[in-house]
């Protein structure tokens, strides 16, 4: 397995736009944004995550099957939220008797 | 059948493996399982954070309001920066430079003691203002029951994930002994690598951690 | 026909001393640790299981007071599920085959398999330490607010001890998924691999995806208790029917965790005493990957009736009618296996074909449990303990059984005594029978499950339960004596008794540390009777 060793000023790229993506995550946090403050935050917040995945953790010159692991465990984490979320969504709908 | 191959074996090379690139493959592939368990750990907390956050939206701002802003975005600067000495770290071994390698661990654990030390104090403060959940903890009456719940997530994900950064500190002073003498090189740097995947998660989960914990409706007067 | 001879050099004797078993890093070696730690425990369970019975016998309380009672059931399960069932098949026989079955020297990473074993002693040391020190009383199920809040018997050492048995688990997992994934000898392509390794595989995705979750909940549940968070607990604002959720997001997987090995030595068993390949191989090997991906969606069927939404409840419903499919394939293609096949009786097809009586059963009764109505009117009776029994001792204990006696050859270099491990497999089906079948009938009559006392009509059907349980313990007592027997005094094996196709039996019995003498070149498919190839025995 060839190893892909990336350039020093990828890393310091990366470095920045996390910098940057912290400060906007503050400031945004100061503004009434309603409901799209939680929707903001935790999308900078993927994108951060993601960014340190790709590059600073290589995924993205990875393999596949380090893919499937990365993706799986997203998937999974997923389930659990959505099948649990599934059920507190819906107890104001109807209860049994 | 093959014949056994009569070579000369790596000194880093395990006798279950036939060669250090499948070694390297099993190694990265087994930290990214272990990352995987780590996901649905961490995970199962989240879960339980986003219930409580939604059904007691009042009380978790106003509880997120008492933890301090500026040390936690300071924090969340020092986890990023120690992302980027430990990708640098990794980068170091891939080109064999052993004291570029030694210098960027240890400014990997300098930074994750850093974040250590202000959790430290934070705690500290919650300690002070008695917002520790449990027999001393004190809050406003109408939002006294849920805003213990908050702290109660605060502390045990702050928590866990402080002990994450413990266990990384001690990964990176093993790492540090193995390229001081001379294990790590540069056919053989994966445990550099893969302890930095474990390190990178941490900074991770505290990616998520921070908004989520402190940054909850800050907007409000 | 050749003398059959020991081989000089194997890894029973590469090494004498407790030393050298204690800080082994061979996989055969920890296997058989392994074997020690489950047995122990089994027996253990098993106690409990004597103790409830004896109870039960009665209806009036008479044994035990009710608080007592309710401590042997919870230990009983405890100590089944976590310290035998989830362990046994894979630490034991898993750990022992993957590397072999796919011609590798050993797993990924043989230290951290030995510190998967010594993990599994430390956390039962904790659970056996609050056992002795007054047990525990919630059920295997931990059930909030009890558990944290009101709850007097020992928690938090029963609780540690689970969660850290739960990372042997995960470590275990974790080294099969690696091992298979990186490590297969040249030629030795997925499909190519006997069936067990694939059931195992997706038993490894089980235990890496599940059991965190576990852990995080068993450890919430201990912080709660000592630090009162409140998490789970209504009177400080949480939600006791969020602990459920985490709990069986794991605990309903992890029924799989116990049942897919199980299928996974089915699968082999019935190739090779019907001397023909599985009928359908890739559906089985797809159907096991199925088994555990769908198991993770369904864990809301153990919650009908404990207050989430009634939407939740039919989507989990709908899934749990799902997860059947996958394992009715297999039962169909083990059937279509023996078809024309050339069947041989031996102990371990009698066990074969236990398993898949009993636990078509078992899953039948599962498919009644999945539909809200019918579960609604038995849950927490004695219909649900009939059907996990059915699984898990109808299922799972003749799986390993079976397996156990499949490779005790390969494992031991030994052949034991055919008649009385005969003799054994019919007390023990005979036993289980008579145990669970009343258990049916009387939880569908309504006697309720975790009870120490019952109202006398119930009497006969639980007298013949006790009955059965006796000689089921009977039945588990003789193959201990006799596999110990033919350690010593049992004849040689040689490398392939049964005339079995796969990597196991091209090497010796036992086989040496290293495994192969040298690494294979697999050219032929699984189960490849009937067709003689160089390398291995048709």
């Amino acid at each position: 397995m060839t190893d892909h060793i990336l350039p020093k000023r990828v890393y310091y790229t990366i470095f920045g736009i996390l910098m940057l993506g912290t400060y906007l995550t503050v400031q945004i946090a100061f503004f009434d944004l309603g409901r799209l403050n939680t929707v903001v935050a935790l999308t900078i917040a993927v994108l951060k995550a993601t960014l340190v995945v790709l590059f600073f953790m290589h995924v993205k010159y990875s393999t596949r099957l380090t893919w499937a692991v990365v993706l799986g465990s997203i998937f999974w984490l997923g389930i659990m939220f959505v099948l649990t979320m599934g059920d507190y969504l819906t107890r104001v709908w109807l209860t049994y008797g | 059948m093959l014949p056994e191959a009569h070579h000369a074996h790596h000194p880093a090379l395990a006798h279950q493996f036939d060669s250090l690139g499948q070694q390297k493959e099993a190694a990265t592939l087994g930290m990214w399982v272990f990352l995987l368990t780590e996901v649905l750990f961490f995970g199962g907390m989240f879960l339980t954070y986003a219930i409580y956050r939604a059904w007691y939206p009042a009380a978790f701002a106003v509880a997120s309001h008492e933890l301090d802003v500026t040390l936690g975005t300071i924090n969340t600067v020092v986890l990023i920066t120690s992302s980027l000495t430990m990708a640098l770290a990794v980068h170091a071994a891939q080109l064999g430079q052993r004291k570029l390698v030694l210098w960027f661990l240890v400014a990997t654990m300098v930074l994750g003691l850093a974040f250590l030390g202000i959790k430290s104090v934070e705690y500290y403060h919650k300690f002070e203002e008695h917002h520790v959940p449990g027999p001393g903890f004190q809050f406003e009456r109408e939002y006294f029951r849920h805003a213990q719940l908050f702290f109660s997530l605060y502390f045990i994900m702050t928590g866990l994930h402080a002990l994450h950064m413990v266990i990384g500190i001690g990964i990176m002073l093993v790492m540090f002994w193995w390229t001081w003498r001379g294990t790590i090189t540069r056919d053989y740097y994966s445990p550099i690598e893969i302890s930095g995947l474990y390190w990178h998660f941490v900074d991770i989960v505290w990616i998520f951690l921070f908004p989520l914990l402190y940054l909850i409706g800050r907007h409000g007067p | 026909m050749a003398t059959v001879i020991l081989p000089p050099r194997h890894y029973l004797n590469d090494g004498y001393g407790i030393a050298s078993w204690l800080f082994t890093r061979d996989h055969k070696r920890i296997a058989l640790l392994y074997l020690a730690g489950v047995t122990f425990f089994f027996f253990i369970g098993g106690a409990f299981a004597v103790l409830i019975r004896l109870e039960l016998a009665t209806p009036a309380g008479d044994l035990v007071s009710d608080e007592t009672y309710n401590k042997l059931f919870t230990m009983h399960g405890v100590m089944m599920v976590f310290f035998f069932l989830i362990p046994a098949i894979p630490a034991v026989l898993g750990n022992f085959l993957v590397p072999i079955m796919i011609g590798a020297k050993d797993l990924a990473f043989p230290r951290l398999n030995l510190a998967s074993w010594y993990i599994y002693m430390v956390g039962a040391t904790f659970t056996t330490y609050a056992i002795v020190t007054g047990g525990l009383d919630t059920g295997w199920t931990f059930y909030t607010p009890f558990s944290t809040v009101s709850s007097t018997s020992q928690v938090i050492p029963a609780a540690l001890g689970i969660f850290v048995t739960g990372f042997s688990s995960i470590l275990t997992g974790l080294n099969f998924i690696v091992t298979m994934h990186r490590m297969r000898a040249p030629g030795m392509t997925w499909f190519r691999m006997p069936l067990f390794l694939w059931s195992t595989y997706a038993t490894s995705l089980i235990m890496v995806l599940g059991t965190p979750v576990l852990a995080i909940t068993i450890l919430l549940v201990a912080v709660e208790r000592v630090f009162r968070f409140g998490f789970f607990d209504p009177t400080l604002g949480g939600d006791p029917v969020l602990f459920q959720h985490l709990f069986w997001f794991y605990s309903h997987p992890a029924v799989y965790i116990m049942v897919l090995p199980a299928m996974g030595v089915i699968s082999e068993l019935v190739a090779a005493f019907c001397r023909k390949p599985v009928f359908g191989y890739s559906f089985v090997a797809f159907a096991s990957v199925g088994i555990a991906v769908l198991g993770f969606l369904v864990w809301g069927h153990h919650m009908f009736v404990a207050g989430q939404s009634v939407y939740a409840a039919l989507v989990f419903s709908i899934l749990s009618f799902l997860v059947a499919i996958p394992s009715a394939v297999k039962v169909f293609n083990w059937t279509a296996t023996m078809y024309k096949g050339s069947i041989s009786w031996d102990t371990p097809m009698l066990y074969a074909i236990g398993f898949i009586g009993l636990f078509t059963i078992g899953g039948l009764t599962g498919l009644f449990l999945a539909s809200v109505g019918l579960d609604v009117h038995v849950t927490d009776t004695y219909f649900i303990v009939a059907h996990f029994h059915y699984i898990m001792v109808g299922g799972t204990i003749m799986g390993y059984l079976g397996g156990l006696h499949y490779w005790w050859p390969k494992i031991s270099g030994r052949l034991y005594n055919e008649t009385l491990a005969r003799i054994s497999a019919g007390i023990i089906f005979i036993g289980f029978n008579l145990t669970f079948f009343p258990q049916f009938i009387v939880g569908y009559l309504g006697m309720p499950r975790r009870y120490h006392a019952y109202p006398p009509e119930f009497q006969v059907l639980n007298v013949l339960s006790s009955a059965g349980a006796s000689i089921l313990g009977v039945g588990y007592l003789i193959p201990m004596i006799y596999l110990m027997w033919s350690l010593r005094y049992g004849r040689l094996a040689g490398s392939n008794p049964w005339g079995a196709v796969g990597l196991e039996w091209t090497t010796t019995s036992p086989p040496p540390t290293e495994n192969f003498a040298e690494t294979p070149v697999v050219t032929w498919e699984a189960y490849d009777y009937g067709a003689p190839v160089e390398g291995h025995v048709a």
